[in-house]
Formats: C-alpha cells, structure tokens, sequence
C-alpha cells in the first residue's frame, strides 16, 4: 500500500534541509482508482422502502460508477430488499463505491463477493430466427448449454437460458448466427456457497 | 363525483365542503334538463374512483384551506384545537431544542404558520430570500455546534433552498431543511408550486423525507435530527405534504430513533491507533493537518495537547482555521490553493503527515502524486469513504477526531522541544520569510491604494480576535482566513467544499444569531454582496447586529485574478457595477461609514463598531490587488505563484 520512499535513517536525524535532502527524485504518490479494472459483482441489503433504488442508482451516477447490471428483490423478510450490482473498476473504486453505499441510511449491508465462493446465475430470454431447415441446430444448442425452449413458432422459437454471464454470452455469440430477434437479460444474481448468509447481519 | 371523502386526512370532517358540491349539483342537473341532446363529459381522469375524488378534494383543500376553517370554528366554540402535524412539528423542533429558525411562508407551508404562533418560544426569523435562510441556519450550526433549521414553502421556495442545502453538504453542517408540498394525492400531478423537491436533494443532502402523514411526523423528526447530527454531519431535508401539516396527529414522539443503516463508528481501531502512536515515536519531520472535523468533534484540546505532547507543528485546511489558536507557537496558519507558503512547505516536506478530519480535497492537494512526496499518511475521519478517497494513506483510522485523540495521547511519549529544536527552527525561519512578503503592512498596496489585507488584519485586531468572522467567497475569503488571525474555536466560518458566493451575510446573520455573546463581522466582496444583500432588511427587522465589511474592488476579483494569471489577462465579465453603497445601507436602515485610504481604516472599524445594530463599512480597495501566494490549477504545492513586483497588465 505504502506508495512513497521511506526516509533513510541518515536523514531522519532532524534535517536542517528545506525538503528531505539526499534524496533522488521522490516517487510519486498513487492515486486510487489507478489499477488494473476488473469485474466486480456487490449485494447490497437494503430497506424495502420507497425510492431506494433512486438513491442508490443516483449515487452510482454522480459519483461516476458505472452500473453494468442491477438486479433488485424482495428478501424473505418483508422490510428488506436485496440488489445485486456488477459493475467494472478496479478494487479501490469498487472499494469506494461500496464504502459510498454505507452513507446511505437506507442501506444495511454492502458485500464486494467477487473473489466468494457463489452461485452466480442470471436468466436470458432470446427470440431466435429458427425455421424447418435450422430448428434442429438451434434446438441441439440450447441443449448443449442446458437452455429450454419456451415458446415455439413456425419462423421463431425462444430460448430460455440460465447460468453465469460468461456461459450466457457464448450461447448467444453462438445463436447470433441463425438471427436473434429479441433479447432480455434479468442481470446476474448472486448468493454465497455453505451456510453464511450475507443477510443474516440484518435479521435482529 | 366529490361528494364521497376520499381521504379523511385531507377533507373536512363536517358536512362543510359536501355542502358546498352539492350547491352545485342541483345546478348543473337543472342545465342538463334544459339540453337534453347536451351529453356531459366529465374531463376528470379516472372520474367516479376513490383515487379521483381524493385528487379532487385535494384540489379544493389547495384553495380553500376547509380544515384550516374548521379548526378555528371549533376554536371558536370554545374547543380545544386537535392536535395536527404542524402542531407535531414544533413540537419535534422544541424536543430537540431549537430555539430559533429561519423561514419563508408560502401557501402550503401557511398551516405551519397559522400554529406558530402557539409557540412563541420558537423564534421565526423571516429572511427575505429562502438562499438566506438555508445560509443563516449554516451559520448558526457552525457557530454554536447546533442544528440549524431553515423552512420554505413548496416549488420555488424550496428551490431556493438547494444552495444552502448543497453548501452544508460538502462542509458537513448539520442542517435540518423542511420545505412544504402540495396535498398529497395531488403529488406527480404538476400542481401549482408542485416540485419534485425531494428527487432535487437526494444526492446533495445526507438523507431526505418526504412525508404524507401526520402521523409519521414525530419520528421522522426525530430521525432527521439525529441523522443531521450524528456521526460527520450534513443536511437533512425533510418534505411534508400539506395535508401532512394539517391532518390530525395522534402519534408521541419516540424517545429513540432506531435506524439500523445508520451506525457511525466513533471509537477508533486499537491496533490502528497503536500503529499511530508508533508512527509518531519514528517520525522526525511530524506534521498534524487539523480539518473541519476537529471543531465538529470539539477536539481542539485535544489537538493542543497532542501538538504539545509530542511537539509536532500544526497546519489547518481552509475550515479547520480556528482549530489552534493561531498566536500558539506550534500552530502554522493554513495550506492549500492561497494557504501560507511555510505551511506548504511543511507539507512538503514533512515524513509523518497526520490528517485529522479532514478529507484531501483538490484545494489542498493540488496535484496529487506530488503532495506530501515523503511522508507517510495517517488518516483520522469519521466517514470511511473518505478514508482512500483522494490519496491513498498508509494508517487509515475511522472514527471521531476527539476519541481517537483521547485514546491515542497516553501511548504518545512526551517530546523534548529541543529534540525537534532544528526542525521547529527552520520552520520557524520559513514563517518569518513567508509572513513577510505579500503582507502590506503600511496599509497601500500600489500608488497608495488601500490594500485588503491590512483591513482585515485591523478587523481582527479591533475585535481582540474574538469575533466571530464570516467570510464569502473569493479573495475576501482567503484574505479574511490569512489575516484576521483567528484564536477561538468556531470563530471562523468560510464556504468551502461549495465556494457559494453570496453565503457570508446570511450566515453572518445566523452565526450572530447563534452567538449573541460574541461580536460579528461578515468580510464579503462586491460581487458576493449582491447576491444576497436583501437579507441587510432581515438584520434590521429582526435587530442583528452583524458588522459588514465590503471589500469593493469593483470586480469579481478572483476570477480577474485567474484571468490575470491563467488566462493572459482577459477580463471578460469579471468587472461589475455595484450602487453606492453608503445610499444603500441607509436605504435600508443599516449604519454606513466608508474608508478609502489605509487612516481611514482604524476610525470606519470603530465607528461600526460603536454601533447598536447592523453597520456597513465600504472599503474601498485596491481593483488590481491578488491573493499571494496561488497554486496554479493543476499544480502542487511545491509551485506556488507569489507576487510579481510588476505593474499588471490591465
């Protein structure tokens, strides 16, 4: 973390000097938010109240994060909601998004789950051109990728897939070739493997 | 339609407004019988619904005020008033110990104020502009560590709010902003003076409310004032639909608030105050940055001790001025964009620098990967995001400034001054070199010009430095925080996160307010007294007696200043009228004087100070002088501008 020089013994000894002498060239300083970006997934435990969303998607906003995903639902507790957040940074923005969440008095719990053992799934649904002649590809696809078919038409089918973002993306990289009419993606949700609960802080 | 009570809040509980539909009914039935081929078309969306009829009596509440009615025939008769929101809402203000508060009346908010006259103990403030009340509760709370209250009307009056809420928000001032708002079912619906005035302050208030119930009253103020208090501080705004503040309210005033979002941490982390107190032992070139945080923690004695203790020289950000009496022989004046040279230089080259609530904004930084090149950074703040934020710091500890103080002292050892004796020495040299050059003692600047500096050095020395000094925003502002020369705590109160001009006379006001026990002076420029110079009528309506000291030079001097400097002396819009002052202050009732040379200084500060009540004096300064030294944007600490003896280009 230490981003500067350490003083050398030598001029440690009260210095008379205006700026520690002997000294090269000091290193620069690091400024947050330099690193390497990366994708983070955050849970955010909220109060089911009106206009947390607002609040939330507001700070994001003006605080210049950018929100790839959001997912909101209600919890098995009526007063408390839960959001599930990815967005791309690196780990002291993200850092600093969260800590930027905990201001608002709204908000119970921020987790940064990313490097957590999850389940993490979101659910597409893909309208995919898909006629006699090409049905069957289309349809062995979606098997390989573990998707159901939901609706089926003479010129169309659509494909209901679950699973991480990555597994996602590459069954539609794949289908885009026969012709994607329409797409909806609910955006990832997330919850931790074993017994903990990131809820449990909140139930008193 | 209309005859069915939607909403039993908002309607009148007697037959009152029923009666007054059904005097129409008969009417538009006889109209219908007359044109049989007439259809009538009901323009009300969704007409014949409970929604509709609720919007509809709304509408009618909004002009009719039937409950407001109601309420003073049943007074008349003799009965006791029920008890309403409004009637909760001074209540809540009395609980939490208000005393004074600065408002503007306007038609939703006027149910409050057809009660405030049962609570003389609350004294109303009428400002003549909203912008002047949020300022004036900003300056109260800053002067007297209080919340301060302000309250306008719905649409434009809370608009006119926003300013003031901003500028509490970025220096951390505990204000509680209540605002009206139209009947609740007529919310979303564009209604006269209708904004979404809680989708406006969301992101510039610590929290908001908007409330539709009577009955939620007494517990979102107690809320809404714990929130603004507790922990950093920062403005609460609270909305109350109209119907609110009239509707009956049966609900107590809880005793706790219990809000689990909101647990601030106070005591500091063990471990993080053993590696503060280690890091103190190691280092050789110490140096405490005392912000904002210090005065709201009320953490000046501890400061002092720990400045003492392990004789380390203290430098103040722009509101941490004031934190250590500037006459103490550790204390150094303040760093940043127009900070002390010596005191930037300290910074520079310090190898310890401890940071105590304060929060590394730009204007103290500057350019960040050469600040503070060799020192490690400790870091106090009571809010974590600050912690990492704008510099990276190697012992983060959040918590507040006093307790972390309190605990860290006894595993602090006691320093031997003469241990530090070359380091202080050199510092001391440093000051004397830097104190020297852009100070004009004789009072001229050029060609016998009066000089800024020298005023406010007089102000301060005239009020025995016990005044409490407001600055605007500007030149006057630097120049107030380089030469008043502050040694009470409080005693300074500057814009700083916001810069808003036109903030110094109301917070004056709210700042005198506060503290009656204490002489005031606001230090404001040309340009930042026409932005807010109605409020003089409030200091004379209201008996405040705020000194003013107009420092005219005929501009917008800082932005001629970075026109000068930065943009090669192009003076676009930066020179301004402004009316003759002296005709002004007496059009309004306020005492004027004027001084125009360095003798006439001494004798304008007292006359004005002689005064009983508000007084104005028109200083009339040099147009060309600059603040000395400048960090030029995008620079650090270590490139300071200083004054060049050259005639300006102008």
């Amino acid at each position: 973390m230490s981003p500067n020089g350490q003083m050398p013994a030598d001029q440690a000894a009260n210095s008379a000097a205006p700026q520690a002498p002997a000294h090269t060239a000091p290193p620069a300083r690091t400024m947050p938010g330099h690193g390497e970006v990366h994708r983070h997934v955050l849970v955010a435990i909220v109060l089911n109240k009106p206009g947390v969303l607002n609040r939330v998607a507001s700070l994001m906003r003006a605080r210049s994060f950018n929100i790839e995903t959001l997912a909101v639902s209600h919890t098995d507790l009526p007063e408390v909601s839960r959001m599930t957040l990815t967005l791309r940074g690196d780990d002291v923005a993200v850092e600093q998004a969260a800590k930027q969440l905990y201001r608002l008095i709204d908000v119970l719990k921020v987790q940064d789950v990313t490097s957590d053992p999850t389940v993490e799934h979101e659910i597409a649904l893909i309208k995919v051109r898909a006629d006699d002649r090409n049905r069957g590809e289309v349809l062995t696809l979606a098997e390989m990728y573990k998707a159901k078919v939901v609706d089926l038409a003479a010129e169309s089918l659509i494909v209901e897939a679950t699973g991480t973002e990555a597994e996602v993306d590459a069954l539609i990289g794949l289908l885009r070739g026969f012709g994607i009419k329409e797409l909806v993606r609910s955006g990832t949700v997330v919850m931790s493997r074993g017994a903990g609960s990131i809820e449990e802080a909140v139930k008193r | 339609m209309g005859t069915k009570e939607g909403d039993a809040r908002t309607v009148a509980r007697n037959g009152r407004s029923s009666t007054a539909t059904t005097a129409e009914t008969p009417a538009s039935d006889g109209t219908d019988k007359a044109d049989q081929r007439r259809e009538r078309i009901n323009h009300t969306p969704g007409a014949g619904t409970e929604r509709a009829a609720a919007i509809e009596a709304g509408r009618r509440e909004m002009l009719t005020d039937n409950l407001r009615n109601q309420i003073k025939s049943l007074a008349e008769r003799g009965l006791t008033r029920p008890r309403i929101g409004a009637d909760a809402v001074c209540e809540a203000l009395l609980r939490q110990g208000v005393e004074v508060f600065f408002g503007y009346p306007g038609g939703v908010v006027l149910p409050f104020y057809d009660v405030l006259g049962d609570y003389p103990e609350l004294r109303h403030v009428l400002v003549r502009h909203e912008q002047g009340g949020a300022h004036a509760a900003d300056g109260y709370a800053r002067a007297t560590g209080k919340v301060g209250v302000c309250l306008g009307t719905s649409g434009p009056g809370a608009t006119n709010l926003v300013t003031g809420i901003g500028n509490a928000q970025l220096d951390s001032v505990p204000i509680v902003a209540i605002t009206g708002n139209v009947v609740g079912s007529l919310l979303g619906k564009d209604a006269f003076q209708e904004i979404d005035i809680t989708g406006i302050t969301l992101p510039c208030t610590k929290h908001n409310y908007l409330v539709r119930e009577a009955n939620d009253i007494p517990r979102v103020f107690a809320e809404a004032f714990h929130i603004a208090r507790t922990g950093r501080p920062g403005p609460v705004h609270v909305d109350l639909t109209k119907d609110a503040l009239m509707g009956v309210c049966t609900a107590e005033h809880p005793e706790v608030v219990d809000l689990p979002g909101f647990k601030p941490t106070f005591e500091g982390h063990p471990r993080q105050i053993r590696l503060f107190a280690q890091e103190i032992a190691k280092a050789r070139r110490p140096v405490i940055v005392a912000g904002h945080g210090v005065l709201i923690a009320d953490a000046t004695n501890e400061l002092r001790e720990l400045a003492e203790k392990a004789q380390i020289p203290v430098v103040h950000t722009l509101l941490g001025v004031s934190a250590m009496d500037e006459t103490h022989p550790l204390s150094f004046g303040f760093v940043g964009m127009h900070g002390w040279k010596h005191a930037n230089k300290l910074i520079q080259s310090a190898d310890l620098l401890i940071a105590l609530g304060m929060r590394f904004d730009d204007r103290v930084t500057g350019h960040v990967p050469t600040f503070a090149p060799y020192a490690r950074i400790v870091h106090v703040d009571i809010d974590p995001a600050e912690i990492g934020k704008n510099v990276a710091v190697e012992i983060p500890i959040v918590g507040d400034v006093k307790r972390v103080l309190v605990a860290l002292l006894p595993q602090v050892a006691q320093v031997d001054p003469e241990s530090r004796a070359a380091y202080l020495a050199e510092i001391a040299e440093w000051r004397a070199e830097s104190e020297k050059t852009p100070w004009h003692g004789s009072g001229a600047w050029r060609d016998g010009q009066l000089s800024a500096d020298f005023v406010v050095c007089k102000i301060g020395e005239a009020s025995n430095h016990d005044a409490t000094i407001v600055a605007d925003v500007g030149q006057n502002q630097m120049w107030a925080a380089r030469y008043a020369g502050f040694r009470r705590p409080n005693s300074h109160i500057s814009s700083g996160g916001l810069g808003t001009m036109g903030f110094g006379l109301p917070a004056a006001m709210g700042a005198a307010i506060g503290r009656p026990d204490k002489e005031t002076w606001a230090i404001v420029g040309d340009g930042g007294l026409q932005m807010t110079v109605q409020e003089l009528m409030t200091l004379v309506q209201d008996h405040v007696p705020v000194k003013i000291a107009l420092l005219d030079n005929h501009k917008l001097g800082m932005v001629r200043q970075w026109q000068e400097l930065v943009y090669a002396g192009n003076y676009h819009s930066s020179h301004l009228l402004g009316p003759d002052w002296i005709k002004l202050a007496e059009a309004y009732g306020v005492a004027g004087f004027r001084a125009s040379t360095p003798e006439e200084v001494g004798p304008a500060i007292a006359a004005a100070r002689a005064v009983d009540g508000p007084a104005l004096v028109h200083f009339e300064i040099a147009e060309q002088q600059n603040v000395f030294p400048m960090m030029p944007a995008g620079k650090g600490l270590s490139d300071l501008l200083e004054e060049q003896f050259e005639e300006p280009k102008q």
